[in-house]
């Protein structure tokens, strides 16, 4: 992620000439802010449109007679299970449990699905992939690919008066309207949204339409950041590592309890024995009191001065309209009743453990 | 009469009767995008050149703003406590950090002057 060269997004002059603030993340480099700036860019996606460049993420094609099996064994997952269009939030792990990534994996048809990875990820997810599908009858494609976010409550709206028609298509499903596209109904915002992949002419195509609705407006990565937060949603190399395992992450939800029983994914003994032990740590929504942020890296105290847990991620919130943190505490005290302090530059700031979201997710599930 | 300072830092400093006024100026404040908390210094502090004074946090991160000169705070700008996001609607007028009390004018000499720092910043 660092010494390397950073690399430069296909719609880099587009962001550009919005007046876009670069910054670099997971090896690209980003549009942070534009000139409405990170406040009113959270705002807007939360009241209208926002659009977001996720090209710095990857979509990896895996198709062929085995490529559930391979999928079921890469993720805690049964991947033939999934309904066509369905899409399903999760993780490949290594032998220890540990999450290598979070993904999304969609159905596409009987032998063909869609994996959505992290930017800076991705490389070791493809590698990691093509190592496991030794002996599988798949073929495992990364495709180049321009990848928007649209989120909001008028995304909808706005796709649809662009042309693009999603129909029926609900929360955490996707399906390829045209040739080349990929388009689902998810995001990180936790507003209602859709995600779309596309050729890069496509793209500039859409943009065109879409950036004429005065509801659309580009949002740079440090809102998206915060809005991600706010919606209680893990940022892998953060909130969520190839060190820590799904159960200490409050992470199970997404692992049916079929494929926890007997499901014969990489790190499937780990992750039983996690369950039969219980987690050590737990994720907690992190609610500072007064308007001082507390950011990742942060250590936790209780009233005794033991630590006791750290910050993982915290900035503040726009729509909560204080600051707001998720983070990892030892799991006798993850209950709201605890009273933690964070350490900031040497200030002990009180800190209140608060249920995540900290805003409602807004998804429209049909 | 005062006369008016600024730093390869971006902050500008306000000098009148021994006294500096300081802040950041507009082009920091557009740098750092919103802010939401600034974390001011207590008065009575000795601060030589180069210390920190203030922590300014946007959305985002924390940024340190450094004294410029050594002296003595003998104000800091209450009003940033409850709305940090006058220093980005004025950044050089209301949304001034802290006031200082000089131990050696003679270091404002190594300072900018105002075309020195529209050079600097281009």
């Amino acid at each position: 992620m660092t010494g390397a060269t950073t690399r430069t997004l296909p719609l880099d002059d587009l962001h550009r000439a919005a007046g876009a603030r670069f910054g670099a993340f997971a090896g690209w480099s980003m549009p942070l802010t534009y000139p409405a700036g990170v406040m009113a860019e959270h705002q807007h996606t939360r009241e209208h449109v926002g659009l977001f460049d996720i090209s710095h993420m990857k979509l990896i094609e895996v198709s062929g007679p085995d490529a559930a099996a391979l999928l079921s064994k890469a993720c805690p997952l049964d991947a033939a299970a999934l309904g066509e269009r369905q899409s399903k939030y999760t993780f490949l792990l290594n032998e220890q449990a540990g999450i290598i990534d979070d993904l999304i994996i969609t159905r596409l048809g009987a032998e063909r699905f869609m994996v959505v990875a992290n930017a800076g990820n991705a490389a070791l997810d493809e590698a990691h992939l093509r190592e496991l599908a030794a002996g599988f009858n798949c073929t495992i494609n990364p495709l180049d690919r321009v990848f928007l976010a649209i989120q909001g409550p008028d995304a909808w709206a706005a796709l649809a008066r662009a042309g693009i028609e999603t129909g029926e298509l609900v929360f955490m499903h996707g399906f390829e309207p045209r040739k080349d596209w990929f388009v689902s109904r998810s995001g990180y915002t936790g507003e209602d949204g859709f995600e779309i992949g596309l050729p890069e002419a496509d793209a500039r195509k859409l943009l065109e339409t879409l950036l004429a609705d005065e509801r659309v407006m580009w949002i740079g990565l440090a809102a998206r950041d915060s809005l991600r937060l706010e919606a209680g949603l893990c940022l892998h190399g953060q909130d969520i590592t190839d060190e820590i395992n799904p159960v200490n992450a409050g992470l199970m939800w997404a692992i049916t309890k079929g494929v926890r029983a007997d499901g014969q994914f990489v790190g499937a003994e780990a992750l039983r024995a996690a369950l039969e032990r219980g987690s050590s740590e737990k994720r907690v929504g992190l609610k500072p009191q007064g308007r001082q942020p507390v950011r990742a890296g942060a250590q936790l105290f209780d009233e005794a001065g033991n630590a006791v847990g750290r910050v993982t991620s915290g900035g503040f919130g726009p729509s909560v309209g204080s600051p707001v943190a998720m983070g990892y505490v030892s799991a006798p005290l993850a209950n709201a009743e605890t009273k933690l302090f964070a350490d900031v530059r040497g200030t002990k700031v009180p800190v209140d453990i608060h249920p995540m979201p900290f805003t409602q997710h807004r998804y429209r599930k049909g | 009469m005062a006369t008016t300072y600024f730093t390869d830092d971006h902050e500008w400093i306000r000098v009148e009767g021994g006294v500096a006024t300081v802040g950041i100026t507009d082009y920091a404040q557009e740098q750092l995008g919103d802010l939401v908390f600034v974390e001011l210094p207590e008065k009575g502090r000795k601060l030589a050149k180069g210390d920190v004074a203030v922590v300014v946090e946007s959305v985002k991160a924390a940024s340190d703003v450094y004294a410029p000169v050594d002296g003595e705070i003998i104000d800091a700008n209450e009003a940033l406590s409850s709305d940090p996001a006058l220093v980005n609607s004025a950044a050089t007028g209301d949304g001034w950090l802290w006031k200082m009390k000089l131990a050696d004018e003679g270091q404002l000499t190594g300072l900018l002057d105002e075309a020195g720092y529209k050079a600097l910043i281009g």
